[in-house]
């Protein structure tokens, strides 16, 4: 699936909710079965510190395409962080680099990507593309 | 939830019965009413403001004074000889009698106004800075001090070379007056610490605190940001060299707020900012400095906020800052008790002489995963530092979620709050 295909299916899920209490359990739930990232993956090179959440992000390609980790102390924010990793996984570098991720506001999560949330969230996706520049130098 | 019909059935069998101190339902009703925003639906559910110690509400008489004030007192002050002048100026200079007042200052000329405690704080630490510090001498703060009482000394450190020495707290997040003996030596310039933590609550013994440092003759400035809207002060009481505050914390405008220095700490430092106003003559070979106030305020003064600030000190005021006092501890104690009915709750701070703030933490739950939930049931709380990260990071947590109680907030409030973050806790665990 294209990076639009798999933003457009998570929209979809999120339309079924009207109430946020039952968008923000499938955050949770998102959130607490995201794959733990390896303790020695945790370094300080991979965190992304916020005032309030710390978010680590690590990432490696192989075949042409990237696979990001990721990991929170918020469940929230590792939630959100599940979603980006959902689209962006799997992808090459030039689909990644050009892609615009309309679906966080479509599901009305902007606001924790506002700066002063400062949750690390903003800086992730900026790191998310960085690293896909710096794979694209490399190849 | 809050609604004006459970309100008032909530006043009539538990307000009378078990008296409030001296606050009755009426009195707590008209209050409400005066701050519209207290209506307000947020995600469609009604608004619980308990996020007080970062800013407070603002009655309609605050609100409408910054509206007749440019509306009908509009003109630079000190300046023109013409009605308007003279009537802004009139007002600006009656808000300083009412804030010297309010403080319980010897004299009006010892309120500087400036822009809030960061800049009142600034202010101190750029000029006494100047005048008194040289490198080797020492500076005392305290672990919680909230970054603004941090870093303006770290940075007059850093320039002159002095060290910076911390006051620890105990296990209720009370400070360590014996270890603070041991820091007063001859070095010592001066001492800044906060009336009261804005994470923990914890009301300083700053009167112990001043009498200690002045045996040493040495000064200290007061942070009272946390202070001021919540119990009496009397700076002359305290002997408080400096003490700072920000309006907005207590009901009034943003941007404005107050320096009370003692006079002849205000004739020793050297201005902090040059410009207009704060002169008296001005040539390009000499200048000299204007008298107190003035010599502290250079440039146009926020002189519409300073009218409204004095409005907000009068509404206070027409309340009673002790039957505040006592109401908001009514809040404290209930919400304390109430919040220790959750499973896996840590109060963070619990000092025997507390303000209505309380901060903690539930299980191993993020602070802003609670604080996100909660918004969306219409509570405002803080999460995460509160800008006091030293603190926050000496007590080993990643952060909290701050509750702070302002005298509009009601014990009802309170139960709604309860009742959703056992909800958001649930989810979470």
């Amino acid at each position: 699936m294209t990076i639009n295909e798999l933003q457009d299916e998570i929209i979809d899920e999120f339309s079924q909710f009207d109430d946020w209490m039952d968008k923000y359990s499938l955050i949770i739930d998102l959130g607490n079965s995201l794959e733990p990232l390896k303790e020695q993956d945790k370094t300080p090179q991979n965190i992304i510190e916020g005032c309030q959440s710390r978010v680590w992000l690590n990432a490696e390609m192989n075949n042409g395409v990237i696979t990001y980790r990721g990991e929170s102390d918020a469940v929230l924010v590792k939630g959100i962080v599940s979603l980006l990793i959902q689209v962006l996984t799997n992808h090459t570098p030039d689909e990644i680099i050009n892609t615009d991720l309309y679906f966080i506001e479509k599901i009305g999560l902007r606001e924790h990507l506002s700066p002063t949330r400062s949750n690390g969230l903003l800086a992730m996706i900026k790191q998310m593309k960085l690293y896909a520049l710096a794979f694209k130098a490399k190849s | 939830m809050f609604s004006f019909q459970n309100f008032t059935y909530f006043c009539r069998t538990k307000f009378q019965t078990n008296s409030f101190f001296n606050m009755n339902k009426q009195e707590l009703i008209e209050i409400r009413n005066d701050f519209p925003i207290l209506s307000e639906k947020v995600y469609n559910k009604d608004l619980i403001y308990f996020d007080n110690a970062a800013t407070t509400q603002k009655p309609r008489c605050v609100v409408e004074k910054i509206e007749q004030s440019y509306y009908h007192y509009n003109a630079n002050i000190h300046r023109g000889a013409h009605f308007l002048s003279i009537k802004a100026t009139e007002a600006h200079e009656a808000a300083r009698t009412s804030v010297a007042e309010f403080l319980g200052a010897g004299k009006r000329e010892e309120i500087i106004f400036t822009r809030g405690t960061t800049e009142a704080i600034n202010l101190v630490a750029t000029s006494f800075g100047e005048a008194f510090c040289n490198a080797g001498d020492e500076i005392i703060v305290s672990v919680l001090e909230h970054h603004s009482n941090i870093v303006p000394w770290q940075m007059l450190c850093d320039r002159k070379g002095l060290k910076l020495r911390v006051i620890p707290i105990n296990e209720r997040g009370e400070l360590d007056l014996e270890v603070y003996k041991t820091l007063l030596n001859e070095k010592t310039r001066i001492v800044s610490v906060a009336h009261v933590s804005n994470v923990l609550g914890t009301i300083n013994p700053v009167k112990e605190i001043i009498r200690l440092a002045h045996e040493k003759d040495i000064p200290v400035l007061i942070d009272g940001a946390q202070s001021v809207p919540h119990i009496h002060v009397n700076v002359t009481e305290l002997d408080a060299d400096f003490y700072v505050f920000s309006a907005h914390k207590i009901y009034g405008p943003t941007g404005i707020g107050a320096l009370y220095g003692k006079e002849k700490w205000l004739n020793a430092i050297p201005p902090y900012q040059g410009g207009g106003e704060m002169i008296k003559s001005v040539t390009f070979e000499k200048t000299t400095y204007n008298e107190l106030p003035f010599k502290f305020e250079a440039g146009t003064p926020d002189y519409i906020g300073s009218t409204a600030f004095a409005e907000a000190l009068h509404y206070v005021q027409q309340i009673g800052m002790d039957k505040i006092a006592a109401y908001e501890h009514e809040l404290l104690s209930y919400g304390t008790e109430r919040l220790m009915e959750i499973e896996g709750m840590r109060i963070i701070g619990t000092a025997r002489e507390k303000s209505s703030v309380i901060s903690f933490l539930v299980g191993n739950i993020h602070p802003y995963d609670i604080g996100m939930l909660l918004d969306k049931l219409g509570i405002a709380v803080r999460t995460g530092f509160h800008c006091a990260q030293p603190l926050i990071d000496s007590l080993g947590i990643p952060g909290t979620v701050r509750a702070s109680f302002a005298f509009y907030n009601t014990k009802e409030e309170i139960d709604a709050f309860i009742t959703a973050l056992k909800r958001v806790v649930g989810m979470l665990s």
